[in-house]
This record gives C-alpha cells, sequence and structure tokens, in this order.
C-alpha cells in the first residue's frame, strides 16, 4: 500500500493486487501496535489514504495467476481472467503466521483455551477476553517463539517481532484485566527495536507481568478443562508444572502461501527461510533476480511495520531508478 | 477437548504398515514380564488373521537396554543389528516386526543412522562379514507389532467376542493409552499418529468400543526409563514417575490401562501393588487397582480368548474388574491352576508352526 501511493503520488500508474476483500493485511486483525500502543486502524487510516486517494486502480479478492515476461513489459494474468502490462511490478505479498496447530505439544486446535497471538488480539477488539466457557481467565500464559528459533518445524530465523508482541499483549491484558496474573515463557528476550527494551522494563515494573526464561515442553488438559503447562525455568535451574486458564501462543511469521505461488510462476528465488531472497543483504534487498521486479516488506524477511514502510518507499526508489535510466 | 483437532494431526502420521510375511523378532524381557502376550500375538497373526510370521531361533536380543544403558557401544550395538538383519534376509523376508518398543526404536535409529552416515553402514557391513561371514539387505518396512495390531484392528472387531463397553452401563471403558518412549518420542514419522497423540492404541480402543482418556501426565514416562530402574540407588524415581501418572489419571476414573511397550505395562502394573503397600493408595474404583493390559492381551480379551490362557494371572493388579466390566467368562478356580497340558509345549512348534 505504501509503496503504491508512493508511486502514484511520483505519477506512475499502479495498480495494486490484492488477494483478501480489503486491503491493509494483517494490521486489520490487529488491536493496537508497538511499542506506543496506538490504535492500529490510525495506521491503517494512513495506508488507506495514501492509497485510495491517489487514483490507484485496487483490485481486492484478485490473485495473480500468471507472471510472463515480454522484453521490458510483463504481462500478469489474474485470477479473474484480467490482462494487465506492466513496466515493473513490487511483489509485497507479505507474511503469514505460523500455523500453531504443527506445533503439536501445545495442544492448538485441540485445547479449546490455547490460542495464538492473533487470536488475542480479535479479543481485544472485542474487549471479551474469555475462556472457551465464557469466565474471566485468572492465569494466563504466553508462550514465546511459537515456529521460530525452530528447527523442528524448519524455521531457523527469528521472527523478531514476537518478543514485543508477547510484552505488548502481557501489559494490554493487564490493563483489560487487573486481576489476571500474566507469565511470559521465553527463550531469550529480543527487544531489539526502538522503545522495546522500555517497553519490556515498563511491562515488570508498572504492570507486574512475570517474565520466565524456559520453554513451554508440553500442554495438556485437567478434568476441570484447565490447561497445564510443564515449563524448565532455566534461571531457577528447575521444573514447572503450572495450571493456567489460557494459553497464548505467539506464533511466528512464515513465508505467505501467496508468495510461495508467485515464487514459482514467475521463477522468483527464495532463501532458506522460504522467504523471497533478495539479490544483496546489504545494497539491493528490494532487488530481484528477475529485472523489473522488487521486493517490499515482510516477504523478504519478518519486518515491523515501521521498517515495512521503509522498505517499500526504498522500492518505489529502486522502480524509479529502474524505469528512469532504462535498465539496472 | 476438540477431536477434530487430534484426527488433523493422525492424519498427518500415517505410516507404511506391510501386509503379510513378517519377520518376528521378540523381545528380551516380554516374555518373562507378560508371558502370554507374544503367543497371544503369534496365535491372532497366525490362526484369526492368516499371516505369515516367521521367527528364527537364532535371533538374539538387539542390545537395545545395553544400549540405552551406555554399557554397550553403539557399533557394537550395529553390528548386532546387522546380524538380526542377515538372519532375516538369509531367511527370504523383508518386513521387520519388532515385538520390544525399544527394539522397534533402535532398529529406526540405526537405519536413519545409516541413511544419513552410509560410511557407519558400510563399516558395520564389513564388520559384520568379518565377524560372521553374513551379508544382508535392510528391511523393507519396520512397523512395530503394535502397528500391525492396528492395522487390523478392524479385522479383530469384526471377530470380536467382547467389546470394551461396560454391560451394566452400556458405556465405553475409559482407556488410558500410553505409549513407550521409544515408539515415536525419538521419529515422531515413524509412529502411527506422531509423537504428541499417537493413535496406534487409540485406534485399537476405539475400534473395540472403548474411549481414550486424555489427562495431564499421559506423556510422562511409566517409570522404567532404564537407568530409573537398572540402577537400584534411582528406583525411587522410577516409581515417582508411575505414582506421578497415577494421580494425574485418577480424577479421570480409567477403567482400564492399555501400554505397548515391554517396561510400560511391567512397572505401571508392579508399582501399584508397590504404592499401595508403601502408602496405602489405590488409584481405581471401588478400592481396587488400575488394571494394567498390553496390546495382544486386549486383543485377546476382545477374541474371547481364555484371559488364563492369556497370562493375566501374572498381574499384580489384579485385571478381574475389567472381566466383569466387560461381561467376560472366567473361572476364577483356574487363575492359578491352569490346566496341565496347556503347559506342554513343544518348543519347535514354540519357534515356527
Amino acid at each position: 500500500m505504501e509503496a503504491a501511493g508512493q508511486l502514484s503520488k511520483c505519477g506512475f500508474e499502479v495498480s495494486l493486487v490484492e488477494k483478501e476483500k480489503t486491503t491493509g493485511g494483517h494490521l486489520n486483525d490487529w488491536y493496537k501496535l508497538f511499542p506506543d500502543r496506538r490504535s492500529s486502524t490510525e495506521v491503517k487510516e494512513y495506508l488507506d489514504g495514501i492509497t485510495l486517494n491517489n487514483g490507484i486502480n485496487v483490485l481486492t479478492n484478485t490473485t495473480i495467476e500468471k507472471f510472463n515476461k515480454n522484453r521490458n513489459h510483463f504481462l500478469i494474468t489474474t485470477s479473474g481472467g484480467k490482462e494487465m502490462t506492466a513496466d515493473a511490478v513490487i511483489v509485497a505479498t507479505g507474511f503469514e503466521l505460523f500455523k500453531s496447530s504443527r506445533k503439536e505439544e501445545y495442544g492448538y486446535g485441540i485445547y479449546d483455551n490455547v490460542i495464538t497471538s492473533s487470536d488475542l488480539e480479535e479479543m481485544f477488539r472485542n474487549d471479551r477476553i474469555l475462556m472457551n466457557n465464557g469466565d474471566v481467565p485468572k492465569t494466563i500464559g504466553i508462550v514465546h517463539c511459537v515456529g521460530s528459533r525452530d528447527e523442528k518445524v524448519g524455521n531457523l530465523y527469528c521472527s523478531k517481532l514476537c518478543c514485543v508482541t508477547a510484552v505488548k499483549q502481557a501489559i494490554e491484558i493487564r490493563e483489560h484485566l487487573p486481576q489476571t496474573k500474566v507469565f511470559c515463557f521465553y527463550m531469550d528476550m529480543r527487544m531489539g527495536g526502538a522503545h522495546y527494551e522500555e517497553l519490556y522494563r515498563e511491562a515488570q515494573e508498572e504492570w507486574g507481568v512475570n517474565f520466565i526464561r524456559g520453554k513451554v515442553s508440553e500442554a495438556g488438559e485437567t478434568i476441570n478443562n484447565r490447561l497445564v503447562i510443564k515449563v524448565e525455568d532455566t534461571l531457577a535451574g528447575r521444573p514447572l508444572k503450572m495450571e493456567l486458564d489460557l494459553l497464548v501462543l505467539m506464533a511466528g511469521m512464515e513465508m505467505s502461501d501467496g508468495g510461495k505461488k508467485i515464487a514459482l510462476s514467475a521463477g522468483l528465488n527464495t532463501g532458506d527461510n522460504r522467504f523471497f531472497a533478495a539479490t544483496d543483504h546489504h545494497y539491493g534487498s528490494n532487488r530481484s533476480n528477475i529485472d523489473g521486479i522488487f521486493y517490499a516488506g515482510t516477504c523478504t524477511a519478518p519486518m515491523n511495520i515501521t521498517e515495512t514502510i521503509s522498505h517499500a518507499r526504498a522500492a518505489v526508489s529502486e522502480v524509479m531508478d529502474y524505469l528512469k535510466d532504462g535498465r539496472i | 477437548m476438540n477431536i477434530e483437532g487430534k484426527k488433523a494431526i493422525w492424519k498427518d502420521y500415517q505410516k507404511e504398515i506391510a501386509d503379510d510375511k513378517f519377520y518376528y523378532v521378540r523381545s528380551c524381557v516380554r516374555q518373562n514380564f507378560f508371558p502370554g502376550s507374544e503367543t497371544a500375538f503369534l496365535k491372532i497373526m497366525r490362526e484369526e488373521l492368516k499371516k505369515d510370521v516367521y521367527e528364527h531361533p537364532c535371533h538374539t536380543t538387539c542390545t537395545g537396554i545395553g544400549y540405552h544403558s551406555d554399557i554397550v557401544p553403539v557399533e557394537t550395538t550395529m553390528t548386532v543389528v546387522a546380524r538380526q538383519f542377515a538372519l532375516m534376509t538369509e531367511a527370504g523376508y523383508e518386513n521387520l516386526l519388532p515385538s520390544c518398543i525399544t527394539s522397534f526404536g533402535l532398529y529406526t535409529e540405526i537405519l536413519d543412522t545409516w541413511h544419513h552416515f552410509p560410511a557407519v553402514e558400510e563399516k558395520v557391513r564389513e564388520q559384520l562379514k568379518k565377524a560372521t561371514g553374513r551379508e544382508f539387505e535392510k528391511p523393507k518396512n519396520l512397523a512395530h507389532a503394535s502397528d500391525v495390531i492396528y492395522k487390523f484392528r478392524k479385522d479383530i472387531a469384526a471377530k470380536a467376542k467382547y467389546k470394551l463397553i461396560n454391560k451394566n452401563t452400556g458405556e465405553p471403558l475409559k482407556v488410558v493409552d500410553h505409549i513407550g518412549c521409544h515408539y515415536a518420542k525419538m521419529f515422531p514419522s515413524k509412529g502411527v499418529g506422531g509423537a504428541e497423540y499417537p493413535y496406534v492404541l487409540a485406534g485399537m480402543v476405539e475400534e473395540w468400543g472403548g474411549k481414550v482418556v486424555d489427562y495431564p501426565e499421559r506423556r510422562h514416562c511409566c517409570g522404567f526409563g532404564f537407568r530409573q530402574y537398572l540402577v537400584q540407588a534411582n528406583r525411587g524415581f522410577s516409581v515417582a514417575c508411575s505414582k506421578e501418572k497415577f494421580e494425574s489419571m485418577k480424577p479421570f476414573k480409567p477403567d482400564m490401562i492399555i501400554t505397548n511397550c515391554p517396561g510400560c505395562p511391567m512397572f505401571l502394573d508392579r508399582w501399584q501393588y508397590v504404592i499401595n503397600e508403601m502408602e496405602g493408595k489405590r488409584y481405581g474404583q471401588n478400592g481396587q487397582g488400575i488394571p494394567v493390559f498390553t496390546y495382544e492381551e486386549v486383543a485377546g480379551l476382545v477374541l474371547g480368548y481364555d484371559p488364563w490362557d492369556l497370562g493375566l494371572q501374572m498381574h499384580q493388579t489384579d485385571c478381574e474388574p475389567v472381566l466383569e466390566k466387560m461381561g467376560i467368562e472366567y473361572d476364577p478356580d483356574k487363575k492359578f491352576n491352569t490346566d496341565p497340558i496347556t503347559k506342554k509345549v513343544n518348543t519347535q512348534q514354540l519357534v515356527n508352526v
């Protein structure tokens, strides 16, 4: 959206193809954003403004079926059978949340009160943070690194945003439910963004969130439908067993299925992490292996919104450079 | 709990299980622990299901217990296993069927090691050749005996005389399924249903009329754990492990426990007696213990075999509560007084019928 808006502002004719019924991707599902906990709708409104008010041809409920390059033009066939030509293409297929049911030991999809970070955002939006039976949870556990830094599921990379999301959500739980205890189970706290560390400190000092360094090994259910988790507290050097009302899984980021499909149909390179592989990690992170196709945002790696918007603007700069002097 | 979620996982973990012509390798310890189980398995396979199951008289231990207790080096273990494969090859069979979970885990581990490190396999082949003059083919199919009973669970159900249903209430019996650690915890893709929610025993229980109990400590070790038990000083850990499980399953009021490992039924059975002696505690209903069975014993009961022919008199926790609930006809007087004729065994026949 950012790239489309910026290109349009620069005078290019832009078409934006969106597979969902509305643009905005995961932003539509989120309640508030870290680190300042502003409403996600504010950022969404900005992005809508930059795309909808700039004469961009927005095609929703549409996917790309075919990708052909003919000399310096791309012939693109959409799912509706529509054909479009383009001088340059920006791929911004984003990410998908790791399917938490793949971490079978956590019981997502099996135990009713095991939910994901995305499910919790929906609860925040509806202001109904409740257990499956309608009761208010009194003890909530948050598991970090679900599908990230995990060789077992084939994701060696860090999704980078789950730690700060966990901190943000822990604070929000305490805001909504001051009597509810929150426990975060982490491998490392990776607070590598602006104001992240401060938020982490705030969560401990002002909101009383408990951080326990250790991986949850398994979840089960008691006869009363309470969750039981086993976890190792590596700082105390002892195993823990704890009953919880709600367990929130911080699902990591993965290459989207739509992105994988485009990679195959267009012949774009992907990396070991299955995201699109840019031609150069340092100075070509928007460039693909095909001249005229560029990348923007989390289709190349996990990024936060700030980084995604910056990356999109950089993609616009690459496109302008490409179209100005002919070819890179 | 959402059973659909489990079913989705089970779909992901289906393994190939051979249909016939099995090379059966017995367990070192099961014939002492639960002497009727392997006999019942062979009877079911040969007489009920009409399958070709071959046993080789020269088969030895796989060394699994020694390997997992750190007293047999891995290369020795691999060479012994290579010899088992050689015996199977010489007998003209390709489908290896271990009775023991640890053997199954060990064979799986060794085949996987050879797959990733072919040089190791070559070295073992050389060692076997030098030591015994034998050569071998790797098994085409490796399935644990419980996998095979799982595969034929519907055929067994079709011949069933009894069901895992309480005849007095008409309700399914509540069954705790306990899977041996070496079945799928090391290689989840090699077990039916995977490691977290294995289906191999649950599938039998469901097919034969029972209902599986999901309780918090269902993944916990039974207490055998090799070093916990084999090192005398650690035996407190062993009984503590079993106790952890019993305490966790008790609120669900299970009628019985079904297992697929040599050690699990032994320890879940015997430690109930020990805990009762130590603390006066029993975990079953009406002041009784929770009967513990091997899957062959359960299959045998379902098929209407005499409980004492199945060796259920060897259990330390009485099996009678389950016999009563299922409505199985049995003679209590014969529990420890079986017909002497049944004891007359032709040892040749024991090997290959």
